[in-house]
């Protein structure tokens, strides 16, 4: 059974509207790109979704660097993904996904935009800097916590991933061990990945053995990733050979290099920073639902 | 084989050739992370609960489980004889049985399921009818429902019934809960 919520939906609209007024009035250009697409981004866990003999986008990503390249050098794009297999109280196959990158910016430029952008859409939507989320209250004006991923894993599971890597172990403490133990009242952002789980950020010149990489969480949820986008072709493809024999070894379908993208990246990028925030998940908190298929019409379910 | 995209809850699945079902489901996905995918699993010989979790790659065994319809016969020594379809004689022991041991009655229907040929469970229907056999005598005139007492019915098996049953009275049971339904006109 379906249910529609007509004064959620009223919320999402506000919540869109307010992500774009907050892009536009700082002189972003909105794009739209290729929903479906030849070369979805390889990522060891990311599936796409077959579309005749191409698939639909599981991200914007690889198409909005290409902007940058051609000269962009602020923009944002909200649309529609689509991922195989996911579905949760926090995921559904086909989602809505914000991104926006700047040139000659980096990981912490995104997070500056980020914190205004949570606290201008609040304030647009609610009329407030405290959002309400179940059980919680999380008050915007309390400053962020950014905590690197070796300080969370040391003080919530005990080990550092940074010396030694280990995916699976990685993936079950987080859920297990380090998101329970976050604090929930503010905004509290993981930074500085192993690089084993950099994906298509790029290293950290102090410390080669993490990535410039973040992840957000309001109320325990995550919300957003981001990167120092990682703009050495040779690297870029070294990764998505290594991803495509991680997937082949894992039995999972191996989509074709974005050679388009490769390309572009060899004209030469320049230092960007870029993000992919869950615009349902924002919504949720807004809305104050715990599940995602209240806060979009006619879900999986 | 189930892969763990399979796993949802109600599935039944098989541990160390142990046949659980599935009574609780969460999937997460860390950032750029495999699928996990938390269960509560519930074994269906012991009924005791536990907490596993599945990642994306993990291959899950499919329990061989099949469910056949029996009707009792009768009780020989500590076993329970059942018949099936071409008359063969099944016999199940007190512990395989359960608490269904109080509303087996001659003739009765059963849906018995098995895992590697071996019976695990027995269904019963949702109602059976029994007679009490003793209960003290109610307040005449009174009809509430919500005031129970102890009773005794055929077989020995005792529950609380409300104040107007009767000696001698034919009830129904929900084998369910083990708990009194109505009275049978």
């Amino acid at each position: 059974m379906q249910h529609i919520y007509p004064e959620i939906l009223q919320i999402r609209s506000n919540t869109l509207q307010a992500i774009r007024g907050f892009f536009l009035s700082r002189n972003f250009v909105e794009v739209e790109t290729p929903v479906r697409l030849p070369a979805p981004a390889l990522e060891e866990f990311i599936d796409a979704i077959p579309a005749d003999d191409w698939y639909l986008r599981t991200s914007p990503e690889l198409h909005m660097k290409r902007l940058l390249v051609a000269g962009m050098s602020r923009i944002f794009q909200m649309g529609a993904c689509f991922r195989q297999g996911e579905r949760g109280h926090l995921h559904n196959s086909e989602f809505t996904l914000l991104e926006w990158y700047r040139t000659n910016a980096d990981y912490q430029t995104i997070l500056a935009d980020t914190k205004e952008l949570i606290r201008h859409v609040a304030a647009e939507v609610l009329g407030s800097t405290t959002i309400s989320f179940g059980e919680i209250t999380i008050d915007l004006n309390l400053p962020w916590l950014c905590i690197p991923v070796k300080q969370a894993f040391q003080k919530y599971a005990g080990w550092n991933p940074i010396e030694n890597f280990d995916a699976d172990r990685f993936d079950l403490d987080l859920i297990n061990k380090v998101e329970p133990g976050l604090p929930k009242n503010r905004g509290v952002v993981l930074i500085d990945y192993p690089v084993e789980a950099a994906a298509l950020s790029r290293r950290s010149a102090d410390d080669p053995e993490v990535a410039e990489r973040w992840e957000l969480y309001m109320g325990g949820m995550e919300l957003s990733n981001a990167f120092s986008e990682l703009t050495d072709a040779q690297e870029q493809r070294q990764r998505f050979e290594e991803c495509a024999a991680k997937r082949a070894k894992a039995g999972s379908e191996v989509y074709p290099i974005d050679r388009p993208f490769l390309a572009a990246l060899e004209q030469g990028m320049p230092p960007s920073g870029g993000i992919a925030l869950g615009v349902d998940r924002l919504i949720m908190l807004l809305a104050n639902v715990q599940n995602i298929q209240e806060v979009r019409p006619f879900a999986d379910g | 084989m189930f892969s763990a995209g399979d796993l949802r809850k109600g599935l039944k699945i098989e541990i160390e050739g142990h046949p659980y079902v599935i009574t609780e489901y969460t999937f997460t996905k860390p950032g750029k992370g495999q699928s996990i995918y938390t269960c509560r699993i519930k074994s269906m010989i012991t009924g005791q609960t536990h907490m596993k979790q599945y990642r994306s790659n993990d291959k899950i065994n499919k329990p061989q489980l099949e469910q056949k319809e029996l009707i009792y016969s009768y009780k020989d020594g500590d076993m329970f004889v059942f018949m099936d379809d071409n008359y063969e004689q099944i016999m199940l022991d007190e512990s395989t049985i359960g608490d269904a041991r109080f509303f087996l009655k001659e003739d009765i229907e059963v849906e018995v399921l098995f895992h590697n040929d071996k019976a695990i469970g027995v269904e019963l229907p949702i109602f059976v009818e029994r007679e009490i056999t003793h209960t003290e005598p109610g307040a005449r005139g009174n009809t509430a429902t919500n005031v129970l007492k102890p009773a005794t019915v055929a077989g020995g098996y005792e529950l609380n019934v409300p104040i107007f049953i009767n000696e001698g009275d034919m009830i129904k049971i929900d084998t369910r809960t083990g708990e009194y339904s109505e009275r049978v006109r």
